[in-house]
């Protein structure tokens, strides 16, 4: 099949959610392609969810630019997005004097990338922001926050398709030519061809890959792999701010750290550690060793029962192991290639700056075609950011006389309604694998891990929806739950 | 809207075995305004997905499967009047007892006289364990594979190894057996298996499905479905040898190892816990450190038999009704119970001397001709001989109140001599 748009995008990250987001707001025909079944499958859903200050990057370095205002616009974003977002703040803690100067010129850096209201504080002062922790210095930055990663690239896609920006999934581009007349014509894995004036490598992991079909090549992507432990919301409650060591010198990193999650877990990592195959998301035995130790040393509450699951992101790095370190954002309007915008190399903090490089991306695109504002554009996403579980018991039971399938918990550990799956289910991107329900509902994602709630959303699609055994997928096509029946459905034993 | 806010003298929490025989049990001994809640549709908790038999040996002397075993209890439910919930969950529970549950209709709260914790237990999972590798489909735990064959038609795989020697693994080795797949082994981190000696003969050897002790699980693989895993034996310190590591090509990895008590609206209460069991700490009449709330079955600790949930959670049932009408506070003469050598928990944790009760206990390794011995300083209580003594089996021993007396002391130690 052939489709036609005006700008097309590659990458169904939550850079590419944004980057459809923002020009929803205009009035050009636009798409996103994305090989996996739902949007965030990569490294997007995949990693700490903090929403950095941006006193870390190098003063006039994209990174800073992108992270402070990525930083700014996420208020606004969050609440019309019904995205959950929890401005903690965090303490860059020095142990000893030594670590003064170090936490003083991170500071003087922030300042100077725009960073808000940061704060070389006392002892005294840390520990009314965290009771109990430790150190003798501290750089507070209030501006660092803790958001969900998940509904921040589903909110970001919904509102996206809802002001006319279409979506394709289980698309995988292959090969990507120019014609002189008639611009990009992308083929993906499917066979279908797509053609556009503009195009946009939001590809993450293989956009250097994307690049060279795209004809720029001297891109290389090195993924690096961070692995983490999830605790029992047991322990919701305990961190206050995120924490994090003052950085040492030479010393690659920020070193193990815990941060709260807005749903009230804690994670434990991420690590660093360079892999061959772009997308194994294995977690590795001496990883998960030390991070299990480092967590005990950080929060020695931590108990065995509260390890509840493991996963891992993985980095598109630009440097090579033997170099470390990070080169700064590709975000380039080709001038050698026309009508490609190429984005490479988004690793942290591509999440926190994924508005502000929309904003970018859109402004490169208005150097291609001329961008006129749709006046029918409707910033809001409907829903609700708080889980059913999260409301008052007044306000539960207002839902639940509405809805009586506000009434009915289907996942136990997270307390998640019949109706909160029923929605999920019914989302509109169409993503139908059980990963979806669980980056959108929760399902699954508490401390059984789907073993009382998976059988019974299985018994729900089957009675409400008549899915059959082979219809369940976990994340892809390649992921099938079941094998089929015991022995034919109305059958007799 | 404003909440409406019910009385009811005892309200058990979960429909299973042990929740209808407190249910039972407390309406037997006089209460007439029992209220029994289950969040699944139906009673019987995890007993309907048990086909298999070897139920009700002790209670009714025959074999029975797991739903004609919990029959037998739900049949006896209207004839006592007691009321039942089912579709409902306890959202939240205070140490006042007033309970926040929720119904397709409506969310209410409930002031309960007396509340009998009988939620059960979950299992534990990938996560909880660690185990290293990939994240694919196919790989479920033990109840849940269970679950969607007996419960739902639907058959998880083809080719199946399953990690852990708990009861549930190997009912499903013979059940997956059955259904015409293929089990490649079973593999046991510890030096034996922590299932019913009996489940061994009748699931794993007359099958001829290996059993592989002192082996674990090393690494999952695939990216999609499962495709392999490895194993390793493992050392004395439970680390796995990296030379024995070996690959195997699979679908389907079931899980069976461990059960974890669920004591989330336990906690909730603030009521005291034991690290060991994962339970409440109770005394002997199943009370826990929160006045009128008593806990029984799986979610006090993890039982071998159905059987033996039933008879604890009838004693349960009968003290939560005595509570509700004597108000009796608790009482303030305390004998501890503490495991000695041998012994990895003892049940219930403090006594009140005034009555005659039953020991619980586990031990920590399988001996033979060993006996269990409870003391009270240096004078014996109860010395019991006992052939065959084994990890996975729960050891019950009746001590009565005047050889307590007669011992004196305030504080017994049970252990394997
Ligand atoms: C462990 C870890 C922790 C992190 N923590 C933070 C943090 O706390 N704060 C923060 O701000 N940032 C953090 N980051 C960085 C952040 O996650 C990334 O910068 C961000 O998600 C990048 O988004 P993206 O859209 O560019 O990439 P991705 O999310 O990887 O999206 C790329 C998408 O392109 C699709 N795709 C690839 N090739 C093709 C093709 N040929 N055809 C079609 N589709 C294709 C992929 O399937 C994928 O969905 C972290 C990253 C990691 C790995």
């Amino acid at each position: 099949m052939n489709h036609k748009y005006e700008v097309l995008i590659i990458g169904g990250g939550v850079v590419g959610c944004a980057i459809a987001r923002e020009l929803s707001k205009y009035r050009v025909s636009a798409a996103l392609l994305e090989k996996e079944m739902d949007v965030g499958m990569g490294a997007s859903c995949r990693n700490s969810g903090v929403l950095h200050a941006g006193f870390k990057y190098a003063p006039g370095s994209l990174r800073a630019r992108v992270a402070v205002k990525g930083n700014a616009l996420m208020d606004d974003l969050c609440r019309d997005l019904k995205v959950k977002i929890k401005r903690i703040g965090k303490l860059t803690v020095g142990l000893d004097e030594e670590d003064e100067p170090t936490l003083r010129h991170l500071k003087e850096q922030g300042d100077t990338n725009g960073v808000p209201g940061l704060r070389v504080i006392g002892r005294e002062e840390m520990q009314k922001i965290q009771p109990g922790v430790e150190g003798y210095i501290a750089l507070h930055s209030p501006s660092s926050s803790i958001i969900s990663p998940y509904s921040l690239t589903i909110g970001l896609a919904e509102n996206a398709l809802a002001n006319g920006v279409n979506f394709h999934l289980g698309q995988r581009v292959e090969s990507i030519s120019q014609q002189p007349e008639k611009g990009w014509h992308v083929r993906t894995a499917a066979g279908e061809i797509f053609e556009a004036q503009v195009i946009i490598n939001a590809a993450g992991l293989y956009s250097a890959d994307v690049s060279r079909m795209a004809g720029v090549d001297g891109y290389t992507i090195y993924p690096c792999r961070g692995e983490y432990y999830v605790l029992d919301k047991r322990l919701n409650g305990t961190l206050t701010a995120l924490i994090y060591p003052a950085p040492k010198k030479n010393a690659p990193g920020w070193g193990t750290h815990l941060t709260p999650t807005v749903d009230g877990n804690i994670l434990i990592g991420p690590t660093a550690q360079y892999i061959k195959e772009p997308e194994n998301h294995a977690c590795t035995p001496d990883i998960l060793r030390r991070l299990r130790i480092e967590g005990q040393k950080l929060l020695p509450a931590i108990q065995v029962s509260d390890y509840i699951r493991n996963f891992a992101g993985i980095r598109a790095k630009q440097t090579p192991p033997e170099v470390g370190g990070n080169k700064d954002f590709v975000i380039e309007d080709r001038k050698d290639v026309k009508g490609f915008i190429n984005l490479v190399g988004l690793e942290s903090p591509g999440l926190t700056a994924s508005p502000a490089i929309a904003q970018m991306v859109v402004e490169m695109v208005g150097n291609h075609l001329s961008l006129v504002p749709d006046p029918s554009f409707n910033p809001v996403r409907p829903g609700s950011s708080d889980f059913f579980s999260e409301l008052s018991a007044e306000e539960k039971a207002d839902l639940v006389a509405k809805d009586p399938n506000y009434g009915e918990i289907i996942c136990r550990c997270e307390k998640i309604t019949k109706k909160e799956i029923l929605d999920a289910i019914n989302n509109p991107l169409g993503a139908r694998t059980i990963v979806s329900l669980k980056y959108r509902a929760r399902a699954s994602m508490g401390r059984c891990q789907g073993g009382f709630c998976i059988p019974r959303i299985v018994r729900l699609l089957r009675d409400e929806f008549g899915w059959r055994p082979e219809d369940f997928l976990k994340r892809g096509v390649d992921s099938p739950l079941f094998v089929g029946n015991v022995r034919p459905e109305g059958g007799q034993a | 809207m404003s909440i409406k806010t019910i009385h009811r003298d005892v309200v058990v929490i979960g429909g299973g075995p042990a929740g209808l025989a407190a249910a039972i049990a407390a309406s037997e001994a006089g209460c007439k305004d029992v209220l029994l809640i289950e969040r699944d549709r139906i009673l019987g908790g995890i007993l309907n997905q048990c086909i298999h038999d070897g139920f009700g040996l002790h209670e009714f002397k025959e074999a029975l499967s797991g739903p004609e075993y919990a029959a037998r209890f739900i049949n006896r439910l209207p004839g006592l009047g007691i009321e039942v919930m089912t579709g409902t969950i306890v959202l939240s529970l205070s140490p006042e007892r007033i309970l926040e549950v929720s119904t397709r209709g409506a969310i209410q709260y409930i002031q309960a006289g007396a509340v009998v914790l009988a939620m059960g237990c979950r299992e534990r999972t990938r996560g909880a364990i660690s185990i290293p590798g990939q994240r694919p489909s196919g790989v479920y735990t033990a109840g849940a594979a269970q679950n969607f064959i007996n419960m739902e038609n639907i058959m998880v795989g083809k080719n199946v190894c399953i990690l852990g020697s708990g009861d549930i693994g190997l009912i499903m080795a013979r059940r997956m057996t059955l259904e015409g797949a293929h089990v490649e082994a079973v593999f046991e981190i510890l030096p034996y298996s922590s299932g019913l000696p009996r489940n061994i003969q009748q699931c794993l050897n007359d099958y001829n499905i290996p059993l592989f002790l002192n082996t674990t699980v090393t690494e999952i693989r695939g990216n999609g479905r499962l495709e392999g895993v490895k194993v390793a034996q493992v050392g004395k310190d439970r680390a796995p040898i990296p030379e024995t590591e070996r690959y195997i090509p699979c679908d389907t990895l079931l899980l069976s190892v461990g059960l974890i008590p669920e004591n989330e609206l336990t906690r909730d209460a603030g009521v005291a816990m034991d690290p060991i069991t994962g339970g409440a700490l109770v005394d002997d009449t199943f009370m826990t450190s929160v006045p009128g709330i008593f806990s029984c079955g799986n979610v006090l600790h993890v039982h071998d038999l159905a059987d033996w949930v039933s008879v604890e959670a009838r004693d349960a049932g009968r003290f939560a009704a005595a509570y509700v009408h004597e108000k009796r506070e608790a009482s303030r003469q305390r004998i501890t119970i503490k495991e000695g050598d041998g012994v990895r928990y003892v049940l219930p944790q403090s006594v009140s001397g005034e009555r005659d009760f039953i020991l619980s206990l586990r031990v920590t390794a399988p001996w033979r001709n060993r006996a269990v011995v409870v003391r009270s300083g240096d004078k014996k209580v109860r010395r019991k001989k006992i052939v065959r003594l084994h990890p996975a089996e729960m050891i019950r021993i009746n001590i009565g109140k005047d050889a307590l007396a007669a011992a004196g002391g305030s504080s017994l130690e049970v252990s394997v001599e």
